[in-house]
């Protein structure tokens, strides 16, 4: 599926940007920066000696963009986005949040993992209104509020029932309305529809984009399928691995609103030819440090094929 | 190997694990040919230290009826019978109702009710005690690393030194009545308390902690809000473990200072030979100790209806 490079039609460079989407970016650019990473580095101690995950990592985002960061396995994404949620101290650097150095864990910055975190002895109505409460908010605004939350994403009709009663998207969707219930000024997700099946997957993400588009949240989203990446962000940073450097900034050339009939246009598909090209020539050098799989013996009778 | 039972395979199985001990107690005592060393004496005859409702060896009743027959004297006669230590069941159910209907033999002693309900109170009151203190000891152990570096080492060191050890010491700090009696169970239970309840407080998930911190918790609320709620089925359950070493320590928490309670009201039956009053005394205990067991078993299910260990996620 992912042989499009040999697409025999020559693709456009993934440069090019209609008027529209120049005009997009240059609007974008001129919001105010919410989020300043200013040469974030992180080294881990070990008695076998010391590993860099991230070097020198810089970039920033506006306030309302959808930035999502791609790269190989081993290219420190994830320890990235723990340090911008500030689970995950740095060892060099800075995160700079609306000029405020970062330190530590806050509800100006929301999170959604990969693994479903819903506190699971409270209802998805008490999850969500759990930040509230925890930041002063009294019962009876905390559970109005929440209650708005859960219409937002569509779920007002499960606020009693408890997170083991949900299935996967469901879960993610309470997630997501508990992070945005503390109004945080960033939304960080790390691959939060990983664990999701492909069309639930594809549900979530276009709920997704539709909350971003009626709220004033900005999205750092980590995910290691480039056609999500496409679809979902206004410009990715590509990661490399070993150590975890920014290997470039890309804006996205495909036009907004989304769709997923853009997933075959040109500008779709020259961003995506970009991105495979960077990450699978860092694989590459990736996969000089592991295994080659093995042959495996056979195991049948000869003549007893299934190719 | 451990494939899924259907509710009714498991009820069926859980009650032939009662009956089948029952069957073979049945079998021993009531099958003349199963075991039965003794010959029960109902005829002297002319045996002159036999006397009717003795016990005596079979080979012993043998030869003495031979030595009789062969002297030509009233032959002694006798029906196989187990040691007096081994009464039948019917003997210990019928011991075990008269115990709530009959007043006692002896004028004063405590009835069986009123010494078990002795040995509950000083249970409860040790347990009381103990949970006071383990419990929260415990969850601080478990979520705060310093804390744990402090007191598990010396804990760890302490839960080796076996309770009925410090018997002679409470004793003479504490007098001889219930005080050590519930201080023994105290020693007995605390130590385990706080590791197993630390233990408990290290499995919570911590991608739940990260989350609740990402949603702005600290400190104090992280405790009350998040470690405490998250650990609570499980702590429950380590409750229910630790209630019944408890119930372990009992018998030897109560020989200490003056014997009192079930253990004063079994030592005495004892003393008596009234084997199946020391039986349904022993059986009340397990009763008792299973019915609590089950009955918090059936509460916790309504206390924490989120909490389905199958189906986790």
């Amino acid at each position: 599926m992912d042989q499009i490079v040999n697409a025999p039609k020559a693709l456009p460079s993934y440069l090019d940007q209609t008027p529209a989407v120049r005009d997009r970016f240059g609007r974008l650019k001129n919001r105010e920066v919410i989020l300043r990473v200013d040469g974030l580095g992180k080294t881990f101690s070990s008695r076998q000696g010391t590993t860099v995950a991230l070097r020198n990592i810089s970039f920033q985002t506006h306030r309302r963009e959808f930035l999502v960061i791609v790269g190989p396995s081993g290219c420190g994404k994830s320890t990235l986005i723990r340090i911008l949620a500030g689970l995950d101290m740095q060892t060099g650097g800075q995160v700079l949040l609306e000029g405020k150095p970062v330190a530590g864990p806050g509800r100006d910055r929301g999170m959604v993992f990969q693994g479903y975190t819903l506190f699971p002895w409270l209802t998805v109505k008490k999850n969500v209104m759990f930040g509230l409460e925890v930041n002063g908010a009294g019962t009876s605004q905390a559970e109005s509020e929440a209650l708005q939350w859960l219409q937002l994403i569509g779920l007002e009709k499960f606020t009693e029932a408890y997170p083991h009663q949900l299935s996967g998207g469901m879960k993610q969707r309470v997630a997501i309305a508990r992070a945005l219930a503390t109004q945080p000024r960033i939304l960080l997700m790390d691959e939060p529809f990983g664990a999701l099946d492909a069309q639930t997957r594809c549900r979530m993400q276009a709920h997704l984009l539709e909350i971003w588009r009626k709220i004033d949240v900005t999205i750092v989203f980590i995910t290691h399928d480039l056609d999500e990446a496409i679809y979902l962000a206004d410009r990715i940073l590509v990661m490399k691995a070993h150590p975890g450097e920014v290997q470039e900034l890309i804006e996205v050339p495909v036009p907004r609103p989304r769709d997923p009939d853009q997933f075959i246009s040109d500008s779709f598909l020259a961003t995506k030819a970009r991105l495979e090209e960077m990450i699978y020539s860092a694989h590459g050098e990736a996969e000089e440090e592991e295994e080659a799989y093995p042959m495996v013996a056979r195991l049948t009778a000869v003549g007893d094929d299934v190719e | 190997m451990l494939k899924q039972l259907s509710s009714r395979e498991k009820r069926v199985l859980g009650i032939f694990s009662f009956v089948l001990p029952l069957l073979i107690w049945c079998a021993v005592s009531y099958l003349p040919f199963v075991w039965h060393p003794q010959m029960l004496i109902t005829e002297a005859g002319d045996v002159d230290y036999f006397q009717p409702g003795m016990r005596v060896g079979r080979d012993v009743f043998e030869s003495e009826y031979e030595a009789a027959k062969s002297a030509g004297k009233a032959v002694p006669a006798g029906v196989p019978a187990n040691p007096i230590y081994l009464p039948a069941p019917d003997q210990v159910f019928t011991a075990f109702y008269t115990a709530f209907t009959m007043p006692p033999e002896a004028r004063d002693a405590p009835r069986l009710h009123q010494s078990l309900w002795h040995s509950v109170q000083v249970i409860f009151c040790g347990f009381a005690i103990s949970s006071a203190i383990g419990v929260p000891l415990g969850i601080l152990c478990g979520a705060v690393a310093r804390v744990s570096r402090l007191s598990e080492p010396f804990i760890e060191f302490f839960r080796y030194l076996p309770a009925p050890a410090f018997g002679a010491l409470a004793v003479a700090i504490l007098g001889i009545y219930d005080g050590p009696k519930v201080a023994i169970i105290v020693i007995g239970t605390l130590f385990q308390q706080v590791l197993i309840v630390a233990n408990t407080t290290r499995k919570l998930d911590f991608a739940l902690i990260e989350a609740a911190l990402t949603l702005g918790t600290r400190n104090a609320k992280l405790l009350s809000r998040v470690v405490i709620p998250g650990i609570l089925p499980d702590l429950y359950r380590d409750q229910r473990i630790l209630l019944g070493w408890a119930w372990t320590y009992l018998i030897v928490a109560e020989l200490i200072g003056t014997t009192s309670g079930i253990t004063w009201f079994i030592t005495q039956q004892a003393r008596y030979q009234h084997f199946p009053n020391v039986y349904a005394a022993i059986f009340l205990i397990g009763i008792i100790g299973l019915g609590t067991d089950m009955v918090l078993a059936a509460l916790g299910r309504r206390l924490f209806p989120w909490d389905r260990p199958t189906a986790k996620g």
